[in-house]
C-alpha cells in the first residue's frame, strides 16, 4: 500500500513545509487542518475580505508569512487539502475526522503530526473573569479579525510572546498599560549568552522591548502574586513588584501566558511513548531530530513535538517529510538533511537559553492560593486538588483527576493540566516527572453528539 | 529488600469486592493483607458506568443485589462518604411490543425477591419523562435503583479498610503463590512475602489466572464496555436508563454531564490496557440522541473503557474453591459487578469466618465450569 497518500495533520509552518516537500517528491498528501485557512497560529490568515496588510499582521515575519502562504497556495490541486477538519481520534491505522457535522475515517500508512502548540497558563485569583485572555488568544483576536481584547490592557506572564503581543497591540493603537514579566531580571541575564546565539530572534526581542519602552509603557520583571479584580468582567489587576511594593492597575483587558505547551493528544492516541522534558517542563512524545518516532510510519514535526518556534517548525516539517520519503525508499539529499539537522540543533540550544531567560514560574503555580480555581471547566480549586493528594492519597495526576474531576471537563486538562501537575507535585513534595501526565482520551476536542457517521 | 508478613487472610485484587472484603474482615478482627497490582479501583471497579442497578439482573443475582442495595443506602456510614450514590430510579426502556412483553414477564419473575417494578406504557412514560423521544415505546421503572461515582467507591472502601487496620498494599504485584503446610505463601515484585491461612481471589479479569494455579481452570473472557460522557448540561434527567437488549445506557449526574455507554472497546488483558473505539462511541451517541433528542445539542468530551472479566453464562464465580481449602473466589462479574461490590465483602467474610453465608450463592459455584455436570438420574 505504498501508494496510499501520506497524511499531514496541521497546516501551520511545519505542516505546510512537509506538504511542499512531499509534493516536490511527486506525492499527493492529504492535509487536514482545523482552521478554515492555512498558516497555523503564527501565520494565521484573516477571513476573506479582511484587508490588513501582511506587514500589519505579521511585522518582521511578513516576508516569511508571504512565502509560506504562497507556497501553500501553489500546492492547490496537488494536495488533498481539507480545512475545518478536526482529527478527533485515531487507532488501528485510521484517523477519525470531524468535518461539517460528519465523522469519517481516513486510513493512513504514513502520518506526519504537525499539531502545534497552545498557551501555557497558570491560574491566579480572578483568571476566569471575562476580559481576560491568553496571550495567544489576544494575538488571534488581533491577527484574525483586527479586534483588541479591551481598551486599556495589561500583559502578564513570561516568554517572548509576552513582549511580541504587547508590541503588536501597542502598534495597532491599543492602550497598553503595563507589561508584567514574572521572570526575574537576573534570569534574563543568565539566559543572555545563549540568546545571543539566536542573533536575529534576539534582536527582534530587543526591538519589541525598546519600542514598548519608547512608548512609555511600564515594564516590570520579577512580578509576584497576582489578583484580577472585577464583578462581571476584569476591572483591575493587583500585583506585587520585584521590590515588594503592591500595585493596582485599573484595566478592562488582560492577556496572560507562560510560554507554550505542545499539543500532544494525537501523539498520545498514536501510542508514541512520552518522556519528561526538563527544559520545557512537560512530558513530550519521543522523536528523533529527523521527526521519526518509535511508532513506524508516524512522524512529528513542529511545536507539537516540543516547542522550538516557527522557523524550527518549518525546518522540522521538511525534515519529517524527507524522513518519510527515505523510509519509503526514495533517495534524498543527505548533506541537505545534515544541514537541516544542524540548524534544528542550533535552534534547540537557543530554546534552552530562552527557557533560562523566561523560566516557567513553577514556584508561582506551586504557591497558588487554595481558593484559586485551578480547573475552570469543572470548577475545581487548588485546595480541593491538594486535598486529593493529602487526604485521598492521589500520588499521580490521573488519580487526582479521578477524585476531583480536575482535567475532566471540556478542555480535558489541556488548559489546567500543566499547572495542576505542579500543584500536585508541590503538595506531595516530589519532582513533577513523578506526577505523570494526564492520559489522552478521544475526542481530542469536543465533538457534537449529533454527528453523523 | 524483603519484608515478611503473616495474616489470617490475604486478598489479591483491590477492586470494590477486595476492599470491601478487607473492611468486613477487619470489623471481625481478622488480620488482612490486600495486594493490588496498580492502585485500588483502577480497573473495572473504577472505570465502569456507575449504575447501581438491580433491574435486569439474572434472577440468581437478585439475593446478592438486594443485600448490596441495602448497603449502598448505608454507604456513608460504612466508608465515610456516599461516593455520590443517589437513588435516581432506573428505567428499562422498551422499543417494541415484544420488549414490553419481556418487561412484564420479568416483573412477575422478580416479585418473589421483593423487587418492585412499575410498568409504564407509552403515554405514561412520555408524560412522566418529557425528555424521552419517540423511540421510547414504554418501560419498566425500578425506583430504588440508582447510580454512584465509580471513581470514588473502591478507593473509599480501601481507605476505610486501612483505617480499620487492614494492610493495603498498592503497586504490589503477586509473582508467586504457593500452598505449603496448610498456609498460602505469596510473594510480590518488590520482595514482600506473606503467609496467610486464607486466600481471597478477587482479581477481576485476571481471576482465572489465580484459580488456574489451584487446578481450577475456568473460561473467563474479557470485555471492554465503551463509555462516553458529554459536557455538562442543565440537570434534567434524574433516572438512569437502559434499553431492552442493552445496546445503550444513559444517565445524567447533577453536575450536568451525561454519561452513556454502548458497544465494546478493545481490551488488552496482557498489557492491562483498554481502548475506546470510535465506531462504538458514534453508535452510542446516535442511540442516545434518538432516545433523548435534546442531547443532539450536546458535545462529547471524553470516551473511555476498562477491562472486565466475563463468564460464558454472564454471572460471576463466587464461593469457596473446590480444590483448595482456605481459597475463596469472586471474579468474572461479566460487566455488572459494580452494584455487587459492597456485598461481596460481606459474603466472603462470612464464608471465611463462619464457613457459610445466609445469602444464596450456589449458582456461582466455580464447580459449574470445573466439574463434570451430574448425570441425569
Amino acid at each position: 500500500m505504498s501508494d496510499r497518500k501520506p497524511v499531514i495533520v496541521g497546516a501551520g509552518p511545519a505542516g505546510i513545509s512537509a506538504a511542499v516537500t512531499l509534493v516536490a517528491a511527486g506525492l499527493t498528501p492529504i492535509v487536514l487542518d482545523e482552521a478554515p485557512r492555512s498558516g497555523g497560529q503564527i501565520y494565521r490568515r484573516p477571513p476573506p475580505g479582511f484587508t490588513r496588510s501582511r506587514q500589519a499582521l505579521y511585522g518582521f515575519e511578513a516576508a516569511k508569512a508571504r512565502r509560506l502562504h504562497e507556497a501553500f497556495d501553489a500546492l492547490a490541486g496537488r494536495i488533498d487539502y481539507r480545512p475545518e477538519t478536526l482529527v478527533w481520534d485515531m487507532r488501528g491505522g485510521a484517523l477519525h475526522c470531524l468535518s461539517d457535522g460528519r465523522s469519517s475515517e481516513i486510513a493512513y500508512r504514513d502520518l506526519i503530526l504537525a499539531t502545534g502548540a497552545r498557551d501555557r497558563i497558570i491560574p491566579f485569583p480572578g483568571w476566569t473573569l471575562p476580559g481576560i485572555y491568553t496571550l495567544g488568544g489576544a494575538q488571534i483576536a488581533l491577527k484574525y479579525q483586527g479586534c483588541a481584547i479591551g481598551r486599556n490592557i495589561v500583559f502578564l506572564g513570561t516568554g517572548p510572546l509576552l513582549y511580541l503581543v504587547a508590541y503588536q497591540y501597542a502598534k495597532a493603537g491599543a492602550t497598553v498599560l503595563a507589561v508584567l514579566d514574572t521572570a526575574p531580571f537576573a534570569a534574563k541575564r543568565r539566559g543572555l549568552p545563549g540568546l545571543l546565539k539566536g542573533a536575529t530572534t534576539f534582536a527582534k526581542g530587543l526591538w519589541y522591548l525598546a519600542s514598548l519602552r519608547a512608548r512609555g509603557i511600564r515594564l516590570e520583571s520579577g512580578v509576584g502574586p497576582i489578583v484580577a479584580e472585577g464583578d462581571t468582567s476584569v476591572s483591575a489587576l493587583r500585583y506585587r513588584a520585584a521590590d515588594g511594593v503592591e500595585h493596582r492597575i485599573a484595566c478592562d483587558g488582560l492577556a496572560f501566558g507562560f510560554g507554550l505547551s505542545s499539543e500532544t493528544q494525537l501523539a498520545d492516541l498514536a501510542e508514541i511513548p512520552f518522556r519528561y522534558d526538563a527544559v520545557q517542563q512537560q512530558f513530550l512524545p519521543a522523536r528523533e531530530v529527523s521527526g521519526r518516532t518509535p511508532v513506524a510510519g508516524i512522524y512529528l514535526a513542529g511545536d507539537g513535538g516540543g516547542i522550538a518556534g516557527a522557523d524550527a517548525a518549518e525546518l522540522s516539517g521538511e525534515r519529517a517529510a524527507l524522513a518519510l520519503l527515505e523510509d519509503r525508499g526514495q533517495a534524498v539529499d543527505k548533506p541537505h538533511l545534515a544541514a537541516i539537522e544542524r540548524t534544528l540543533q542550533r535552534i534547540a540550544g537557543f530554546r534552552a537559553a530562552l527557557e533560562t531567560a523566561f523560566p516557567f514560574p513553577a514556584d508561582f503555580a506551586a504557591a497558588m492560593a487554595d481558593e484559586t480555581i485551578l480547573c475552570r471547566c469543572e470548577g475545581v480549586t487548588a485546595g480541593e486538588f491538594r486535598r486529593a493528594a493529602a487526604e485521598l492519597g492521589a500520588a499521580e495526576v490521573n488519580r487526582a483527576k479521578a477524585f476531583t474531576r480536575c482535567g475532566m471537563g471540556r478542555c480535558q486538562g489541556r488548559v489546567c493540566g500543566p499547572a495542576a501537575a505542579i500543584v500536585l507535585a508541590a503538595a506531595l513534595a516530589v519532582p513533577p516527572e513523578r506526577i505523570g501526565r494526564l492520559r489522552g482520551q478521544a475526542p481530542v476536542k469536543p465533538i457534537p453528539l449529533a454527528v453523523t457517521a | 529488600m524483603s519484608e515478611h508478613l503473616t495474616a489470617d487472610v490475604a486478598i489479591i485484587g483491590g477492586g470494590t469486592a477486595g476492599c470491601s472484603t478487607a473492611l468486613h474482615l477487619r470489623w471481625r478482627r481478622a488480620s488482612v493483607v490486600l495486594l493490588e497490582r496498580g492502585v485500588c479501583g483502577s480497573q473495572a471497579s473504577g472505570v465502569n458506568y456507575g449504575g447501581v442497578r438491580q433491574q435486569g439482573r439474572a434472577l440468581a443475582e437478585l439475593p446478592l443485589a438486594r443485600r448490596s442495595r441495602e448497603m449502598w443506602s448505608r454507604l456513608a456510614g460504612i466508608v465515610g462518604t456516599d461516593c455520590e450514590f443517589m437513588t435516581t430510579g432506573h428505567i428499562k426502556l422498551a422499543r417494541s411490543d415484544a420488549d414490553m412483553g419481556e418487561l412484564e414477564a420479568y416483573r412477575e419473575a422478580v416479585r418473589p425477591y421483593g423487587l418492585e417494578l412499575e410498568l409504564l406504557g407509552r403515554n405514561a412514560i412520555r408524560a412522566r419523562y418529557e425528555w424521552l423521544g419517540d423511540a421510547a415505546f414504554g418501560g419498566s421503572l425500578c425506583s430504588e435503583d440508582g447510580a454512584a461515582n465509580p471513581r470514588l467507591v473502591a478507593p473509599a472502601f480501601a481507605r476505610a479498610a486501612r483505617a480499620a487496620g487492614a494492610d493495603i498494599r498498592e503497586n504490589a504485584e503477586v509473582t508467586g503463590i504457593e500452598r505449603d503446610g496448610g498456609q498460602f505463601r505469596l510473594r510480590t515484585t518488590d520482595g514482600l512475602e506473606i503467609r496467610a491461612a486464607n486466600l481471597v481471589n478477587v482479581a477481576g479479569a485476571w481471576g482465572h489466572e489465580i484459580a488456574a494455579r489451584f487446578s481450577e481452570s475456568v473460561p473467563e473472557d474479557v470485555i471492554a464496555p465503551n463509555m462516553c460522557v458529554s459536557e455538562p448540561l442543565p440537570y434534567f434527567m434524574v433516572p438512569n436508563f437502559g434499553v431492552c437488549g442493552g445496546s445503550v445506557y444513559v444517565r445524567q449526574i447533577p453536575r450536568g454531564n451525561v454519561i452513556f455507554g454502548g458497544g465494546r472497546g478493545i481490551a488488552d488483558r496482557e498489557r492491562l490496557r483498554a481502548y475506546p473505539v470510535a465506531a462504538a462511541s458514534l453508535a452510542a451517541m446516535q442511540q442516545a440522541v434518538a432516545l433523548v433528542p435534546r442531547l443532539r445539542h450536546a458535545q462529547l468530551i471524553r470516551s473511555w473503557t476498562g477491562i472486565e472479566g466475563i463468564m460464558p453464562d454472564d454471572i460471576p464465580v463466587i464461593g469457596p474453591s473446590r480444590t483448595t481449602e482456605g481459597l475463596f473466589h469472586a471474579f468474572g462479574f461479566s460487566g455488572h459487578g459494580f452494584q455487587l461490590g459492597p456485598v461481596i465483602g460481606a459474603v466472603l467474610s462470612e464464608l471465611i469466618l463462619d464457613g457459610a453465608t445466609p445469602t444464596p450463592i450456589e449458582p456461582f459455584d466455580i464447580a459449574r465450569f470445573t466439574l463434570p455436570a451430574p448425570a441425569n438420574p
